[in-house]
């Protein structure tokens, strides 16, 4: 029976924390008071499944008794608040036990989302926010992916939430003008959180894998609640891909595998397969996420580096600049140019990119020099190169690469 | 809720052009829907006047009391639902086009 409870809690956790914790703040308008709120009913259930067993509606039972705390605390601090009226305004809740879907509307999520994501919110307080209130994951959880203490986390939560009642944040889907850079906003904390756990800037990369997994379960959700948002559909696609190739991208030392070198049978042919049928349906007229979707599906498709459709991946990778306007991608432009033109043609982007001076510092300008170089036979040059992209990487798995390649053009 | 809005020049702003400048337009909407309540264009921070009172003294200058590179050209309080209503508002203001506009919540007293 123990064991049971603690699955079903953990199931519940996982996956009707953000439904319950939406649904109280829409009937208080409090973020904190919410969160308790649902801390309390979990902690509730600790205590009462084991006796009464565990309801047929977790979910529902959860949230009835989350929300019953929310109007007792609201009760004690002041009978004529305005919360309160609202909450008492709400229909009942279907009773605990039952098999109704206890009035948790999908729409509540995507309020929560937007709320959370609000560009009024500093990143880092979004980031929080999301994972904490969306996602379900205790300050502690989040606390070690971001390298940060548990009470570091727990009082970036306790301003961010402070922020969203002073500013006078709403708690809402935006209206229909403002839904696609919203969306963005959306999009772009969802890749921050992947981008977090899958380049790993810092510490023990497997402290980073839960950010992963949260990043495309939230994307997958934001798909489910937004059916006809191509750039969403492009997002999860794109996480799909990156994320196939998790297993290859270093080796037993914890090395850094390059996509050429890496083992293809590796990579998880399952998500593969579902990010493909997500860009079959997709429309033409491609976002930021979509076009970089279609370029790591060039990779995916292709049997070896030798065999990879470059042309294709540089026309998109032309496309994606007109969008971003981005130098990096350029730089990427660059590379997918020297391998099928050959690395004198991307050389010269790459020279162009340099002379636009954006990219200064940024230690994949001087690797990618650095390899192009070496592929010419400037062997003095590339080894100068890739000194000073050493000098610059950020992490110790990249500085091992580059310190091999030095090597190698000194021998 | 109501705000504040700030509204103050961006260096770094498009020139002002004054065929998109709107405000009598952006005016008449704000106050005569009833979302406007004070608001009006402020002389600039040279003509500001200072005053601090120290060890019982009365002590005035001349200027601000911050010497910055942006000012605040005008300002109006505006009554909204919430933060998104105020940021529409403010979005229309020609002034969001040629310089800046921060919005503060006011914050009563009790």
């Amino acid at each position: 029976m123990a064991t049971r409870v603690a699955d079903a809690l953990a199931r519940a956790s996982a996956e009707e924390t953000a439904r319950i914790v939406s649904t109280v703040i829409r009937m208080t308008g409090d973020f904190a008071l919410a969160e308790d709120c649902v801390q309390d009913a979990f902690a509730k259930a600790l205590v009462d499944w084991p006796v009464n067993g565990i309801p047929v509606n977790p979910g529902a039972w959860l949230t009835t008794v989350a929300k019953n705390r929310a109007i007792d605390v609201l009760r004690r601090a002041a009978t004529e608040s305005r919360a309160l009226r609202r909450v008492a305004a709400e229909p009942d809740e279907p009773e605990p036990d039952g098999r109704e879907d206890a009035g948790l509307d999908p729409d509540d999520r995507l309020r929560l989302i937007f709320t959370c994501c609000h560009p009024a919110l500093p990143m880092d307080a979004r980031v929080a926010l999301t994972l904490r209130t969306v996602a379900g994951l205790s300050p502690a959880q989040i606390g070690r992916a971001f390298l940060v203490t548990e009470s570091t986390m727990e009082k970036r939560l306790v301003r961010a939430r402070a922020r969203i009642r002073n500013a006078g944040i709403p708690y809402r889907v935006p209206p229909a003008h403002r839904l696609p850079e919203r969306r963005d906003g959306v999009l772009a904390v969802l890749y921050l959180l992947f981008t977090e756990g899958y380049s790993a800037t810092g510490g023990d990369s497997l402290v980073r894998l839960p950010l992963i997994r949260e990043s495309i379960r939230l994307a997958r959700l934001l798909v489910e609640l937004l059916p006809a948002d191509a750039e969403a559909r492009g997002l999860l696609a794109l996480l799909l891909l990156q994320h196939a190739r998790t297993a290859a991208r270093t080796d037993a030392n914890g090395d850094v595998v390059t996509l050429e070198h890496q083992d293809r049978s590796l990579w998880d042919r399952d998500a593969i397969g579902e990010a493909l049928d997500i860009l079959r349906t997709a429309p033409p007229d491609a976002g930021r996420y979509e076009l970089q979707a279609r370029i790591a599906a060039c990779h995916a498709t292709a049997p070896d580096a030798a065999h990879t459709d470059f042309a294709r991946i540089a026309s998109l990778y032309g496309r994606l600049a007109v969008i971003t306007a981005s130098p990096v991608v350029e730089l990427n432009r660059a590379v997918a140019v020297a391998m099928f033109q050959g690395p004198d043609a991307g050389l010269d982007l790459v020279d162009a990119v340099a002379a636009g001076g954006a990219l200064d510092g940024f230690y994949l300008l001087p690797a990618t020099r650095a390899d192009l170089l070496r592929r010419v036979g400037r062997r003095r040059e590339a080894s100068i190169e890739y000194e000073r992209a050493w000098a610059l990487a950020p992490s110790e798995a990249e500085k091992r690469y580059l310190r091999k390649r030095m090597d190698e053009m000194e021998r | 809720m109501q705000y504040m809005m700030f509204v103050c020049t961006d260096s770094t702003a498009p020139a002002y052009d004054p065929a998109q400048d709107n405000i009598e337009e952006w005016a008449k909407e704000v106050y005569d829907g009833g979302v406007g309540v004070h608001g009006d264009r402020l002389r600039p921070a040279e003509d500001a006047t200072t005053v601090k009172v120290r060890d019982g003294e009365l002590r005035v200058s001349a200027g601000p009391f911050a010497e910055t590179t942006e000012w605040i050209a005008g300002y109006d309080v505006i009554e909204c639902a919430d933060l998104d209503e105020a940021i529409e508002i403010a979005s229309r203001h020609p002034m969001a086009k040629f310089g800046q506009i921060e919005i503060r919540p006011a914050w009563p007293l009790g």
